[in-house]
């Protein structure tokens, strides 16, 4: 897909909360074996989210740091989009506590999205239609998430907390482009893989199934699509970025499109903080967008339970110099990190009901 | 009563794996047209299969209608046997009698199923269903803890070592990693055992025959009439089932299986064959504490002894029998109520020389042994290459 305008990514910025619970904590509280998380999955430690924040905080963060980066009014955006499987409210936009605690309100359309952990691609794919349409000049994407796996699930060893927001801009009237738009794919099927019914505190998923025919099969074929369109072959790409539910998943869904693995290094942050859902491959790319030279061309592939794929291509461009240290980046964050046991973990995300 | 005598005609596979776009139809419709299509029967009289598991995990009982249908022979008749694993070993006495009495002339048997539509915790409760639900299942006994405690028994009696039962997984490997049918098809190390996750106490992941779905075929007909259908059929010389206390706290010895000892020795005197006449066997290595009572009890090794063959390659081509070519449970893999299926079909296509990179040279006898539960029953069928 290309839109009829050309866009670019004018600003980007992340959040990753502060604490960290080590997978050696959550086995040891359930009497499994961490080696299995570690050594297969590449999951040392995931992102935890304190007491008092939740999606929109970390949605308002990542925002924050986004329009720092871009040097752009906060009454200049169009749209604000929040993709999220773990909004605060059932009922009550994420979007309008983002728009207006940016100061972004009222001349602005804000909406929440959710497609598992591929509602941060949705998000950006609908602001490449703003912009790329002539409706708007500016749009915010924001991937983030709090989600959780129930207690002693395998999940529970991965779900991280954090996220990411994307300004799309179109191309000319943007003075200092970041990164342009090469073309995108979406690809999605009815795949029953992962799912959360009303009024269930955690998720279900079928195990094995979410590999193969799911992760495996949207990736792959949204990359393969991508590249086929775009007539790019995986050698073209400086950076590849992919949904990161653990560390095996991309790295092997990376080798089979044809990517290597120093491709795939910059962007696969899951050891550190695990994944962020909504927020796991828009915050790949953010790191990426932190290290990234004018000219390197990025590769990026979202995942979905339910489900589906989002992939991208973007050439960088010389605006990223420019605002690059304007704003903390992903590496920043991961680096400032306090550890915590399962205890205080379980304070943190409301395991203890009092 | 005269019975008549007994053919395999011809056998059909799927590969063992996690067949997540194929239906238990699709799955058995598939080993089924693969063995139809090797020959041109007038008709198919009956259909017999062994399934376990799908009507926990695949919703779905009546699986002999539900087969007969897809594979278009209705209104033959068909049924489902189920003996927990051992249900395609069943199936296959069950066909045998069916084409012997005189009653069908052409049967398809085989097994078929899909553990793959369970996911964790229902497959583990739906396979330890083959326990006694009363008296093991209903106070937390898993498939895996029962022979846990069979296999640290064994250790404590004969003096024997975690190393000794995961060089059985390393043989197992080897074979598997030649048979194109098979679920793990690559090598191991001593060290990929003794590393893996614990499951219950001394069984580790590599103990362990993995989760897959799969569906074996045969085609039986009667033995003087298979040279008009084809020039590769096998006879069923020797065939019996036998069955074991359901619960392993009612056996007097939990170190021996006592439903393979007697079925093998029914269906050794039916063959007017003793052990030593075995070139080939696949056996049912649930675990590898089962794999190592197996060779045991199946006569082909003194009791307590099996590790010490072991490592002097008694149970390789070349040695006194060569055991599981293909891999065996744990590499193969186990589709349960399939596995004995393929176990017949296997020791089938080694005595018709049809087993490519996993052929044992110059096989006349084989042997296929499936258990059902920890040992509380066992289907032994013995074939010989058709003259």
């Amino acid at each position: 897909m290309r839109p009829n305008i050309d866009v670019v990514i004018a600003g980007w910025g992340s959040y990753i909360p502060l604490y960290r619970v080590a997978v050696e904590e959550i086995a040891k509280m359930w009497g499994k074996s961490a080696r299995h998380f570690k050594e297969e999955l590449l999951i040392d430690e995931k992102a935890v989210a304190g007491q008092d924040e939740d999606v929109a905080t970390i949605a308002v963060e990542a925002a924050k740091n986004a329009l720092q980066r871009s040097g752009l009014a906060p009454t200049s955006l169009g749209a604000v989009f929040v993709g999220s499987e773990s909004k605060p409210y059932a009922v009550k936009p994420t979007g309008t506590i983002v728009a207006e605690a940016i100061g972004a309100t009222p001349r602005i359309l804000a909406a929440d999205m959710e497609f598992a952990c591929k509602a941060g691609t949705e998000t950006l794919q609908c602001c490449i239609g703003l912009v790329g349409s002539g409706m708007i000049n500016y749009g915010m994407a924001i991937g983030a998430d709090t989600a959780q796996g129930a207690p002693a699930d395998s999940l529970e060893f991965s779900a991280g907390c954090g996220g990411t927001a994307l300004i799309v801009g179109r191309k000319g009237y943007e003075k200092e482009p970041v990164a342009t738009l090469e073309g995108s794919v979406s690809y999605v099927t009815d795949t029953p893989d992962f799912w959360r019914r009303p009024k269930r505190e955690y998720p279900s998923h079928a195990e094995a199934f979410t590999g193969e025919p799911a992760y495996f099969a949207h990736v792959l074929s949204a990359g393969k699509i991508l590249m086929e369109e775009l007539s790019l072959k995986p050698s073209d790409f400086k950076y590849a970025v992919l949904h990161q539910p653990n560390g095996k998943f991309p790295i092997k869904a990376a080798r089979m499109l044809g990517f290597n693995k120093e491709q795939v290094d910059s962007g696969l942050l899951v050891p550190y903080i695990g994944n962020l859902y909504a927020g796991s491959s828009v915050t790949g790319l953010s790191a990426v967008l932190d290290i990234a030279k004018p000219g390197d061309r990025i590769f990026m592939a979202s995942f979905g339970s339910g489900a589906g794929s989002d992939a991208f291509s973007f050439v960088v461009n010389d605006g990223i110099d420019v605002k690059r240290d304007r704003s903390l980046t992903v590496r920043n964050y991961i680096k400032r990190k306090r550890n915590i046991d399962y205890a205080i973990y379980s304070k943190f995300r409301r395991k203890i009901v009092v | 009563m005269i019975m008549r005598k007994v053919a395999v005609l011809s056998t059909g596979l799927t590969k063992v794996d996690k067949h997540w776009r194929k239906s238990l139809r699709e799955l058995y419709g598939e080993a089924a047209k693969a063995a139809i299509n090797q020959t041109k029967v007038p008709q198919l009289d009956a259909l017999i299969i062994g399934n376990m598991c799908a009507s926990d995990l695949s919703d779905q009982n009546n699986i002999g209608a539900l087969l007969a249908d897809y594979l278009g022979m209705t209104p033959s008749m068909a049924y489902r046997i189920e003996a927990a694993c051992g249900s395609g070993g069943a199936a296959v006495l069950g066909a045998y009698t069916a084409v012997a009495s005189g009653m069908y002339d052409f049967v398809m048997t085989g097994g078929v199923e899909k553990l793959t539509d369970g996911v964790g915790g229902n497959t583990t409760y739906s396979l330890g269903k083959a326990a006694d639900a009363e008296f093991e299942l209903f106070y937390g006994s898993s498939f895996v803890s029962l022979n846990a405690m069979i296999m640290n028994h064994y250790m404590h009696v004969y003096h024997t070592s975690r190393e000794d039962f995961a060089d059985l997984a390393v043989l197992m490997h080897k074979n598997g990693a030649r048979n194109p049918y098979a679920q793990l098809p690559f090598p191991i190390t001593r060290d990929t055992v003794m590393n893996s996750d614990m499951i219950s106490d001394p069984i580790s992941l590599y103990d362990c025959a993995p989760v897959g779905d799969g569906a074996a075929a045969l085609l039986l007909c009667p033995l003087e009439d298979a040279p008009k259908y084809s020039d590769t059929f096998v006879e069923i010389v020797g065939i019996a089932g036998a069955t074991d206390t359901i619960n392993i706290s009612s056996r007097t010895d939990l170190l021996t299986l006592n439903s393979t000892v007697v079925a093998a020795d029914r269906a050794y005197k039916m063959a007017k064959l003793t052990p030593k006449d075995i070139d080939v066997a696949e056996i049912h290595d649930t675990f590898t504490i089962t794999g190592a009572l197996s060779v045991e009890d199946l006569g082909f090794c003194e009791k307590g002894k099996f590790h010490k063959m072991l490592a002097n390659g008694a149970f390789e081509a070349g040695g006194i029998v060569a055991i599981n070519p293909s891999g065996g449970l744990k590499s193969r893999g186990h589709p349960v109520g399939a596995t004995g299926a393929y176990q017949v079909a296997e020791i089938a296509m080694q005595l018709c020389n049809k087993a490519d990179k996993w052929q044992v040279p110059d096989a006349e006898v084989g042997l296929a042994q499936n258990i059902g539960g920890s040992g509380s029953c066992t289907y032994i069928t013995i074939l010989r290459r058709g003259r």
